[in-house]
């Protein structure tokens, strides 16, 4: 019995170990390294003929250069800082958006619900990757979105939207407005609908009555929307290559380049060292906001 | 939430934001039949994107590459999920079970680029070449702690004297799985292996870093075709695709509605023959 245990803690325990904590260790080491003419193209390598001697001699070469780097070349600072602010703008727009579905949702009569629900959930399973080439026909110089506001005569000439930072918001926005939707909806839906009739009845308006009743009670699953939202803009790759331009700067486009194109690997593991230590705030923050929720719920 | 009106706004707002959702790719999927290669111009109905789409070997090719890394990575990663779920759930207390328990959920909130790279650099590490097995062995990881956070959740309302009740009356632990545990927690089960299967069929970034010359999967080919741009063979492709997920998701959920009826018919019988 006791071997069984072992073994089944062994298994997923070493699995882990193995193929998620050591690689994380590599990335932190060979962002200590420097780019070389190699292959593996850094240096310095453990070499462990060496004995004692190389070991020590192989740490003490190890430095803290690539990330001096990184804050001398402007580029990653400002890299960073968009990161932030293009997930963050994205993160309210989609709050915005997303909080009147959900509540249209809970709102709608029982027997509606499960087909709701299950509009608000196909697209997570429909791929990520044409769902955002789904924009680029659209927001392009002579695509949909222009060929219409040209037609209805809102504009004259048409709008530069694919390859700016404003694509990039629609196309954040788009893929991840389900995962604002469903915990903001999963709130709402266990409301007791007889407090906001208590509140109207007492004299509120329908808006107050909302401001006061309705939205703060919703706000773990706005918080909990906002950081599935934000969390993963943050790091996005495929959405600023796709639609954004050569302007829009994001760090994982950054990263991605650094080690397609640029092949310096050592730069690239210390930009993510740093994106890694960007997300632990947000990401605590969160587990913590579960946690409450949990506790709360028991 | 009841009470309250489902007013003319609530209304509004559920079509303009449905209509938000499924309008980009309803269009996608109206103009795979255009004649056109100008993808934003209707040059009348026409199937020749399909037909040029399945003579593209280069497609199929990674097609096949992307099912067969789907298939292995979902049911390894379904069967060490529902380990690790097991683990975390029942095992108690054990060296290192924090540590654990954080490398279950850190995958689920890791920027895909930090893991691809991770990966990577681990992969030419230990030696190993970049090929199918490299994709299939880092689409297990990430995709393990999903299927561990789906069983789990199912694990945590299962009534553990069930299982109890199996072990006295004789059978061993590996049959009172087998016979008690695994069917009540087989449809969590069952979705964490379509849910690995999903992850691992869209995922374009951790495969972009670990997959090698000969081991191209369909994200990356759609990539680096569509990054020049629209094209009418990516939009005939991505119909095939957004058809198999919508028959797939409307039967499960047509499946899974159907069983919750029969059940609460079973519990209503049940109560009616006491």
């Amino acid at each position: 019995m006791d071997l069984r245990r072992t073994l089944l803690i062994f298994v997923p325990f070493a699995w882990l170990l193995l193929l998620f904590l050591i690689p994380f260790g590599i990335v932190l080491k060979i962002s200590l390294s420097d780019i070389a003419l190699s292959i593996p193209p850094y240096t310095p390598q453990l070499d462990l003929s060496g004995g004692w001697s190389g070991i020590v001699e192989y740490f003490q070469s190890l430095d803290l250069e690539n990330y001096v780097f990184l804050t001398q070349d402007n580029l990653y600072f400002l890299a960073y800082m968009s990161s932030v602010q293009i997930a963050f703008i994205s993160m309210v727009i989609t709050l915005i958006v997303g909080y009147p579905i959900a509540y249209g949702m809970a709102k709608a009569p029982d027997h509606w619900r499960p087909t709701l629900m299950m509009l608000a959930i196909l697209p997570f399973w429909t791929s990520f990757l044409i769902r955002v080439y789904a924009w680029m026909g659209i927001l392009s110089q002579e695509g949909f979105l222009n060929q219409f506001l040209l037609w209805i005569g809102i504009i004259d000439t048409p709008l530069t939207i694919l390859n700016t930072n404003w694509a990039v918001y629609i196309g954040i926005v788009y893929t991840y407005l389900p995962f604002m939707i469903l915990p903001i909806y999963a709130a709402l839906e266990k409301m007791d609908g007889s407090l906001m009739e208590a509140a109207e009845d007492l004299g509120c308006s329908q808006t107050s009555a909302f401001w006061l009743v309705t939205f703060p009670l919703s706000r773990p699953g706005v918080i909990a929307g906002c950081f599935l939202v934000f969390i993963p803009a943050l790091g996005e790759v495929v959405i600023p290559s796709l639609l954004g331009g050569s302007q829009t700067l994001m760090i994982g486009k950054v990263l991605w380049e650094e080690f397609f194109s640029n092949r310096d690997w050592p730069v690239a593991s210390a930009v993510a060292v740093i994106l890694l230590l960007i997300l632990v705030i947000p990401i605590v923050l969160f587990q913590r906001n579960e946690q409450k929720q949990r506790e709360a719920g028991r | 939430m009841n009470g309250g009106r489902f007013s003319w706004f609530n209304a509004t707002s559920l079509t303009l934001g449905f209509a938000f959702l499924y309008l980009p790719m309803l269009i996608l999927v109206i103009y795979s039949f255009n004649e056109s290669r100008l993808v934003t111009v209707w040059a009348g109905f026409s199937t020749k994107w399909y037909g040029e789409l399945l003579q593209n070997d280069a497609f199929l090719d990674a097609a096949w590459v992307t099912l067969k890394v789907g298939f292995w990575s979902s049911t390894l990663a379904t069967v060490l999920g529902t380990m690790a779920a097991y683990v975390v759930v029942r095992s108690g207390r054990f060296t290192g079970r924090s540590l654990f328990s954080g490398m279950i959920y850190a995958p689920l909130v890791m920027p895909e680029v930090i893991t691809g790279l991770a990966l990577l650099l681990f992969f030419i590490a230990i030696g190993l070449d970049r090929g199918v097995l490299t994709i299939v062995l880092a689409h297990t990881t990430f995709a393990m702690c999903y299927v561990s956070v789906v069983v789990s959740s199912r694990l945590v309302t299962f009534d553990q004297s069930l299982e109890e009740a199996a072990l006295d009356l004789g059978s061993t632990p590996f049959d009172a799985f087998r016979s008690v545990t695994l069917p009540i927690i087989a449809p969590a089960v069952i979705s964490g292996w379509l849910l690995a299967f999903t992850l691992s069929l869209d995922d374009l970034v951790i495969a972009s870093f670990t997959s090698g010359p000969s081991s191209t999967t369909l994200p990356i080919k759609i990539f680096s075709s569509v990054r020049l741009g629209v094209s009418p063979e990516i939009n005939a492709l991505s119909t095939i695709m957004i058809g198999i997920v919508t028959v797939g998701v409307i039967t499960a959920s047509i499946v899974s509605r159907r069983r919750l009826v029969r059940q609460r018919d079973d519990e209503q019988r049940a109560l009616h023959q006491e």
